[in-house]
């Protein structure tokens, strides 16, 4: 029963981010356009590139998640169907987390896979590119889970956007840092084993928990 | 025995005057404190055989930063009241701290940058703790961008309530990294389990800087919290027949 209505609403938000493909398009091509920035600035020095690139391709990450969370539960707030999710006999939180992953798979997954590829640009090992690609794997559910809170509380609020990256971007910190730092131990032959197991032990207790402030934070918002 | 009724003092009404005959008696505290500390901190404490005088602004940066986290903890505290009891009054007096603890924060940085230039000979270093105290400056901004961002007072203090709960979450990763990465930043001083590793005179002198601005926080917070309650109690008619706002 519910989990019907859990494949329903992935089925729906996806379906709906396939018929308004550019605005998933755009935060992909600022994802791009960021990285290909970068070296423009810095120079086309290939060891500084190489050193700089995890924490360049992370930062574009979330910044282009950032982009695509103002939209995640606005539509639906405009339109009414979260009112009739939050009186739905169905649980709230499992309608919601079907909402988050389907916000992932549209948001998240492009990153994972064009990762590699801008990687390439950067001059990054096969090595580095793999920790690279798991470390975005793991740690962009979590964005995409921390940042539902944030777009949650900031639904309908003046200045949402700006408001919703002030809030967001200083919970990223901690994923940054070790999504960032796993591709930097297995450059310096460390290993990155622990920076991707604790960005797995992020991802689980933010998928339990998550969904549920979503939900209480989406029903203040209803109030 | 007579039970305290806790809830007598949720309503704002009957908190706005016991925080009005409470507020003055921590300020003179917080005063007294805050002169003895800095009389221990700056006469009487030896100068440090490394650091030489410049050690000094631990007084004013340790309890800065102490009270930094204990004033979000606080703020997670009073959320999480507000949340399951739905007192009006745990929202104002979260909106009521985050000012101080966004000034906590900052000083903090402030006096931990003045502290590094000699001792570690730069402004800045990106080490775990000093990063961690950036986010919860962050946080601290972040609450209260988002409650002066929400006109609807209720909607503002739920949804404040919220984002600090989740914001707390921080506070024990920031107390806790210092044994995650050894960087550059000295170890704790004070530990309860083996004792402090300072002369007895300065540890002395920090308590009493902490328990001064402790004090000074509670002070300030219920002056705070009484302006809140007029601001919002505006229409009521207790409010109207107070003898400081009678025209």
């Amino acid at each position: 029963m519910s989990g019907g209505a859990f494949m329903a609403v992935l089925r729906r938000d996806l379906l709906l981010a396939m018929r308004r493909k550019s605005e998933v398009l755009t935060a992909v091509f600022f994802f791009v356009v960021v990285a290909a920035l970068f070296p423009l600035g810095i120079g086309p020095e290939l060891n500084t590139l190489r050193l700089v690139a995890p924490g360049v391709l992370w930062v574009g990450a979330l910044l282009s998640s950032m982009l695509a969370l103002q939209r995640l539960f606005e539509a639906d707030y405009r339109d009414g169907t979260l009112e009739q999710m939050a009186l739905s006999p169905t649980p709230m939180p499992l309608l919601i987390s079907a909402k988050l992953l389907a916000h992932w798979l549209v948001s998240g997954v492009p990153l994972v896979l064009l990762a590699p590829v801008l990687g390439l640009q950067f001059d990054l090992s096969a090595d580095a590119l793999m920790t690279l690609t798991l470390g975005l794997l793991l740690g962009t559910p979590v964005l995409s889970l921390v940042g539902g809170i944030g777009a949650a509380l900031t639904l309908g609020v003046r200045g949402g956007g700006v408001l919703l990256s002030l809030l967001v971007l200083p919970l990223f910190i901690p994923v940054l840092v070790f999504g960032a730092g796993a591709v930097e131990a297995q450059a310096s032959g460390l290993g990155a084993e622990a920076h991707l197991s604790i960005l797995m032990a992020m991802l689980l207790p933010a998928a339990f928990f998550s969904p549920l402030a979503c939900a209480a934070a989406l029903r203040i918002a209803l109030e | 025995m007579k039970s305290i009724n806790w809830f007598h003092y949720a309503a704002p009404q009957n908190f706005y005057g016991l925080a009005g005959r409470m507020w003055p008696g921590f300020a003179v505290l917080a005063t007294a404190f805050m002169l003895a500390g800095l009389w221990l901190g700056f006469a009487v404490a030896p100068s440090d055989f490394q650091q030489g005088e410049g050690y000094r602004i631990i007084f004013v940066h340790v309890p800065v930063s102490w009270m930094s986290m204990v004033v979000y903890l606080a703020m997670a505290f009073w959320s999480v009241l507000g949340l399951t009891f739905n007192t009006r009054l745990s929202g104002m007096m979260t909106r009521a701290l985050a000012p101080t603890g966004a000034l906590f924060a900052f000083l903090s940085l402030w006096t931990g940058a003045l502290w590094g230039k000699p001792m570690w000979g730069t402004w800045w270093v990106w080490d775990a703790r000093l990063t961690s105290e950036l986010i919860l400056f962050f946080l601290y901004l972040g609450y209260i961008a988002l409650t002066s961002a929400i006109d609807d007072t209720r909607r503002s203090d739920r949804a404040g309530a919220l984002i600090a709960i989740v914001g707390a979450i921080n506070v024990p990763i920031i107390y806790f990294s210092v044994k995650w990465w050894n960087t550059l930043h000295q170890g704790a001083s004070v530990s309860l389990t083996k004792g402090s590793s300072m002369a007895e005179v300065m540890l002395w002198g920090m308590l009493l800087m902490a328990l001064a601005f402790w004090f000074y926080t509670v002070a300030l917070v219920l002056y705070r919290v009484r302006t809140l309650i007029l601001q919002r109690e505006s229409h009521a008619t207790w409010v109207h027949q107070l003898d400081e706002v009678k025209p």
